[in-house]
């Protein structure tokens, strides 16, 4: 039985969301007012169970209405209440079986209001919501139908339909759809026999989309075709043939995405001169190494490499621990859906860290084409700015929901990101050192303990996600691989997990993630040495599933546990007072296999050792050619209006507020911030890094940070991944962050660097993946910097051949570390007239790669180049400064060079300044250095610092032997003057550079 | 020795501020409790037991439907007639951000006399449609005398919501609201002036409103975070102007509790 409530808002007065629809008709379509005239949403639930009339009403009215703002219609359309004279209806709402996050909500709502009528919901009983909007205008029908695939509803996700006012029927509306998902399928295993011929057994595996090389099958196939494993196969009563649920395993557990395929590789690099070396493997050799060679500085490490996340020492009695991930693919399908898994995802990877850490922080960085974009999108794509907004979205709504603050991230823009958007979301958590006297962060498993999987239900959603983010993108990218997170039914999780993990109910935890249950179990069986899995006792959202669709569904908001069999009563009494579905699937064991059942029925019976360590070693070139760049002609550059090109640069992409969207994370919960993503005068002056002091009766202060500059790239990846570097501990340093006593997570997101015929350009892209490494380890072993946690994506291309768009090499680095005293700190923004500017660090002829040059249309050839000793040295005494409390404002130098930080410092503070760059360092004296290089320039190692005047004296005694010098003042007028000697460069006012620097992207 | 008030602060179901919550009841000099609401539902916590009730802040349920919709009926069903005690009893409630919008939507505020669940007024989408983290200057009607706000006249908190705007049932309710001083918390502008709108205004609300008690004064709620304002550092601009003795928040929860102490 299906009864249909329709809510509308009683005046456009409150139709807020409506205005919303109507603003990015008008913006984002270019339809005018005219023809976007008015529009107003209806919100539309549909209840699928039986129900007598008057409990109907009585729902509409407790629960759907609000009776000061909204009227509701029972099995009649709301339209004519909400927009009478509406030209166009638009109604839009999941496909069966996609995460309804307000539908299980007003289920939970609808159960309660029953509740006094005895009436229990059984597990049939369904609601669905689904919206509609009413537009009024002349739109074609064309343009109506572009509002609702391009503004309103995903096609791959939502169905949709658009209906002009003489189609539609103003008795019935439109009539009550069920959404309840059936599959017509019996749940089943087959026996999938592996050809020996070299072609088919590589069809097969596309056909599958296991995402497995022909090497590799080939592996798999003389696996099975072994005559041990073949008797063992026989004597326990499985077929000699591998099933679909061992296939679809090893695809999972080897995939690129899991198995990090690339960084494991040996590779065969060539350099410029023609020399070659072996390389086995990135990894092991640059970031591993790079750790190994650090630690015995950094006795604070506590777990690094082996858990969901690193930890390190924070304060006495607490550890951290942080993660950052990538989620490109699925944000690129479905943007809002693929970036809260992002987000929520990562969270989980804290909850499943260790024994079990409380989330504290998420940071985020995006990459996105530029959303002022106005060339073709390829087929499938989204547009940069809907994927920004959507993205930004499900972010915002992952972490807010979670009561998680966003503390810091950035927002990147460059074309080639238009193929795949880039999606960093990291988390970082707390955990107690010791639980029941033993240190957190170790965890076991025996055999005997049950497998216990918490959270959501698993269905269709997620399946292949790891295997297809280990593909590129292209318009037959499969629509399971889209997910949508729920980050309440995460939150009772979380809250449940912390609640058990003091209580001392579980030996085991981590989380679900790529690869569902399959990478989870796989990597827990290997505690105890095998496992005995039972998939059909896991909850599924609708019946129907094959036991492989079970085993690899990366459906959300799941952990997994290991519950000592004595803990598992109270284990699952508490998760019933909490709200959780727990499920005991089986147990763990020391059989060293991975051994699954279903309905009694073994269907997988897999060699641990096999599954875990047999994949063949990749073998890929690299030859490094630096690339040819020219820098503009120097007869062009002299002839620039240099005061117009720096108001010019505060509004670059790269460079402007980023405001408008900042400020919808909510990054105050928790109540930690110290130094937030706002400070200054009028709380809009960006900071360079975030303090948090996470515990209320401690003094500690955490710094988050982050570093990324993907078009140095363009001339040489050392340089970007150096610069990556120098810029997350710079910004860290820059708000008081003690270097050498921070920690570093490495996010490599690159173009396929294996050569083939759809990358022949790849023996130069390996080629840069390993000059980033080099650089890495480089300077994390100057910098005393230990990598703690870090991820690969390595397949950001859209498309084949000419049409491939393939994103810059990038390297996000995130920076956290405990600070001793979290008031020690300092913000960006001057804080009085009369204070002296000094710049710290050596400005050279860089504008290779600058944000400058790229305003420019070019790349240049100066890159550049970070001075490990200098820098770390400057750090140092940096820190010692602020310490002392010396430093009236520190504000760190990256895109836009000198000028931007100055013009920052001065606009945080509403302040003016007058500067003479004349006096700037500029390493060798002979050197002449340009005006262009002394203002926009991005040498590294630099910052603004202002000093009263009765500090200077001390504050210049802790810089000796460092680059800096005393630039100018603080003024308390409105001016920006910025001289070289008695040459004025640049004269503007604090209201002019605001308004270029905000406007942007304010949308 | 006199013993701690004790607080019960509400959790579970998406409410996220309770443990700063907690805190500041505490720093304040009370003893405060995180009561998950199954546990206040199944009998295993009384709520009775306690001397003050917080709703914290939050999404519980999501603010799928509508913001604190569905908490405020499931309190309604399965705990009303405490609810009715507590108001009874006198109990000081306090709702903050979706503990507020709970409270209003459960009728408990602006409230009826004698106490029912008739919800009369509400709090909708921010007319930026956006849901946002600023911070705002309140300040209290002249009016006023909610326990909770004793000695107070201008403070600096922040908001985290994007259903915050204020609309009565009907004008003649406000009103009446006004004379009963129950429209006790405003925004304005730093110099404590009307605002002319947004940022100052951050949502819309009617009248400024930021914040309403009961015509008892017992029952509090407002958008705002006190809880996020009781350090000197959570102030955004501390490194500018030096640190206060303590956050503008803490006084609202030193109040409640020199109320019942």
């Amino acid at each position: 039985m299906l009864n249909r409530i329709e809510v509308a808002q009683k005046s456009p007065a409150t139709d807020s969301p409506a205005h919303r629809i109507l603003k990015a008709m008008r913006e984002d379509l270019g339809l005018p007012a005219t023809i976007a005239e008015a529009a107003a949403l209806i919100r539309v639930y549909t209840l699928e169970m039986d129900l007598n009339p008057a409990d109907v009403e009585r729902i509409g009215h407790d629960l759907f209405c609000d009776p000061v703002t909204e009227s509701y219609a029972v099995n009649a359309p709301a339209a004519i209440a909400a927009l009478p004279d509406f030209d166009w209806l638009i109604e839009a709402g999941f496909k069966p079986g996609v995460t309804d996050n307000v539908g299980r909500s007003a289920r939970e709502g609808v159960a309660d209001a029953l509740s006094s009528t005895g009436r229990k919901l059984v597990e049939d009983d369904k609601v669905y919501a689904g919206r509609q909007v009413l537009l009024k205008g002349k739109l074609t029908r064309d343009q109506a139908v572009r509002v609702a695939t391009t503004l309103l509803a995903n096609p791959l996700i939502e169905t949709w339909q658009v209906m002009a006012r003489a189609d539609w029927d103003a008795k019935t509306g439109i009539p009550a759809q069920s959404r309840k998902v059936v599959v017509p399928h019996q749940p089943s295993t087959k026996t999938i026999a592996l050809p020996e011929d070299p072609a088919q057994l590589q069809k097969l595996s596309d056909e599958m989309l296991l995402a497995l090389t022909l090497e590799e099958m080939q592996v798999v196939r003389a696996h099975f075709a072994d005559a041990a494993v073949q008797a063992e196969r026989k004597a326990a009563g499985m077929p000699l043939d591998p099933t679909d649920v061992e296939l679809e395993m090893i695809a999972q557990t080897w995939s690129e995405h899991c198995k990090h395929k690339i960084f494991a590789a040996d590779v065969e690099y060539t350099d410029e001169n023609g020399k070659t070396e072996t390389i086995h493997s990135l990894y092991k050799t640059f970031v591993k190494a790079a750790t190994n060679a650090v630690r015995p500085k950094a006795p604070w490490l506590k777990s690094v490499f082996t858990d969901n996340a690193g930890i390190i020492a924070f304060a006495e009695g607490w550890d951290v621990a942080m993660k950052a991930e990538t989620h490109n693919s699925p944000s690129a399908l479905d943007p809002f859906g693929g970036a809260m898994t992002g987000i929520v995802g990562v969270n989980r990877d804290i909850l499943g860290c260790g024994m079990g850490c409380k989330p504290i922080f998420n940071t985020d960085v995006f990459c996105f084409a530029s959303p002022y974009y106005d060339k073709a999108v390829p087929e499938k794509l989204h547009h940069p700015k809907r994927l920004m907004k959507e993205v930004h979205r499900g972010v915002k709504d992952g972490g807010n929901e979670s009561g998680i603050p966003t503390v810091n991230g950035s927002i990147v823009f460059d074309d080639r990101f238009l193929g795949k958007p880039l999606v960093f979301c990291g988390t970082g958590g707390l955990i107690p050192s010791e639980l029941h006297g033993k240190p957190s962060w170790q965890k076991s498993i025996v055999p005997g303990d049950r497998i216990v999987m918490a959270g959501g239900r698993i269905g269709k959603d997620g399946i292949h996600g790891a295997t297809f983010s280990s593909i590129a993108l292209t318009e037959a990218s499969p629509v399971s691989a889209v997910q949508i997170g729920d980050p309440i039914t995460q939150k009772k999780m979380l809250d449940f997990l912390l609640e058990a993990r003091d209580l001392g109910l579980f030996r085991f935890v981590t989380d679900n993630g790529a690869g569902g249950l399959s990478s989870s179990l796989g990597e827990m069986a290997r505690e105890s040495g095998g496992c005995e899995l039972h998939l059909d006792k896991a909850p599924l959202k609708y019946a129907g599933l094959d036991p492989w669709e079970i085993l690899v569904s990366e459906a959300q908001e799941r952990m997994s546990f290991a519950v000592q069999p004595e803990n598992w009563e109270a284990f699952r009494d508490l998760a019933a007072r909490r709200d959780v579905e727990v499920s005991n699937l089986g147990t763990f064991t020391d059989s060293g296999r991975f051994e699954c059942y279903f309905d009694e029925k073994s269907v997988c019976r897999m060699d641990m050792d096999f599954l875990h360590d047999g994949n063949p070693k990749m073998h890929i070139k690299a030859h490094w050619k630096p690339p040819v760049h020219l820098d503009p002609p120097a007869a062009s550059l002299a002839k620039r209006d240099i005061n117009a090109d720096a108001l010019q640069l505060l509004g670059a992409l790269n460079i402007c507020s980023k405001e408008t969207w900042v400020r919808q994370y909510d990054h105050e919960v928790q109540g930690q911030s110290v130094v937030k993503p706002f400070m200054g005068k009028e709380n809009d002056g960006p900071s360079d890094a975030a303090v948090i002091k996470p515990l209320t009766d401690r003094k500690e202060g955490l710094v988050v940070s982050h570093g990324i500059v993907p078009r140095y790239s363009d001339i040489d990846a050392y340089h970007m991944a150096a610069a990556a570097v120098d810029e997350a501990v710079r910004n860290a340093v820059a708000v008081g962050g003690e270097p050498g006593k921070l920690a570093a997570l490495d996010n490599f997101c690159w173009p396929d660097p294996v050569e083939s015929e759809a990358t022949p350009d790849g023996q130069y892209k390996m080629a840069q993946l390993v000059r980033a490494n080099q650089a890495l380890y480089d300077i994390c072993i100057a910098y005393d910097l230990p990598l703690i946690s870090g991820k690969d994506s390595m397949k950001n291309d859209y498309g084949k051949g000419a049409t491939k768009i393939s994103v810059p090499p990038t390297l996000m680095v995130t920076v956290v570390g405990p600070m001793p005293d979290a008031q020690k700190t300092a913000t960006i923004d001057f804080k009085k007239a009369g204070d002296l500017v000094y710049v710290l660090g050596t400005t050279k002829e860089e504008l290779g790669g600058s944000e400058y040059f790229a305003g420019l249309g070019a790349v240049g050839t100066a890159v550049p180049v970070t001075d490990f000793a200098a820098n770390f040295a400057l750090y140092k005494k940096l820190f010692a400064v602020i310490q002392q409390g010396l430093a009236r404002s520190v504000h760190d130098c990256s895109d836009g060079g000198l000028w931007v930080a100055l013009a920052e410092s001065a606009l945080g503070g509403r302040l003016g300044m007058d500067v003479n760059v004349a006096l700037e360092p500029v390493g060798k004296l002979e050197l002449e250095v340009s005006d262009l290089a002394l203002l926009f320039g991005e040498s590294q190692g630099r910052f603004v610092v202002s000093v009263t005047p009765e500090n200077a004296a001390a504050f210049e005694k802790l810089l000796a032997g460092s680059a800096f010098s005393l630039v100018g003042t603080v003024m308390a007028d409105n001016a920006l003057r910025v001289r070289r000697g008695t040459r004025t460069l640049i004269d503007t006012t604090v209201d002019e550079a605001f308004t270029a620097w905000r406007k942007p992207l304010d949308f | 020795m006199t013993t701690k008030p004790r607080i019960a602060i509400l959790t579970g179901y998406g409410i996220n501020s309770d443990i700063e919550l907690a805190h500041s009841f505490n720093l304040a000099g009370g003893n405060a409790e995180r009561v998950h609401l199954h546990d206040a539902i199944d009998g295993s916590v009384k709520l009775e037991d306690f001397a003050i009730l917080a709703v914290p802040g939050g999404f519980s349920f999501g603010d799928h439907i509508a913001s604190g919709r569905v908490f405020a009926n499931r309190l309604r069903y399965k705990l009303g007639d405490t609810l009715l005690r507590l108001r009874e009893k006198k109990t000081p409630i306090i709702g903050i951000c979706n503990g507020f919008q709970v409270l209003v939507k459960l009728g408990l505020l602006p409230g009826t006399e004698p106490a029912s669940f008739t919800q009369t007024c509400t709090l909708t989408y921010n007319d930026s449609g956006r849901f946002e983290n600023r911070w705002c200057y309140l300040k209290t009607d002249a009016n006023v005398s909610s326990v909770w706000l004793k000695g107070l006249s201008q403070i600096y908190l922040p908001v985290r919501h994007g259903e915050g705007k204020f609309i009565p049932g009907n004008p003649e309710l406000l009103k009446e609201l006004e004379a009963n001083g129950q429209t006790c918390l405003r925004y304005c502008n730093a110099d404590g002036s009307e605002p002319a709108g947004f940022p100052a205004n951050p949502n819309g609300s009617t009248g400024h409103i930021a914040g309403l008690c009961s015509k008892d004064g017992l029952v509090f709620g407002l958008m705002p975070h006190p809880e996020a304002h009781v350090l000197p550092t959570q102030h955004p601009q501390w490194q500018r102007d030096g640190q206060k003795a303590e956050g503008d928040g803490l006084q609202i929860f030193r109040n409640a509790i020199e109320y019942v102490s």
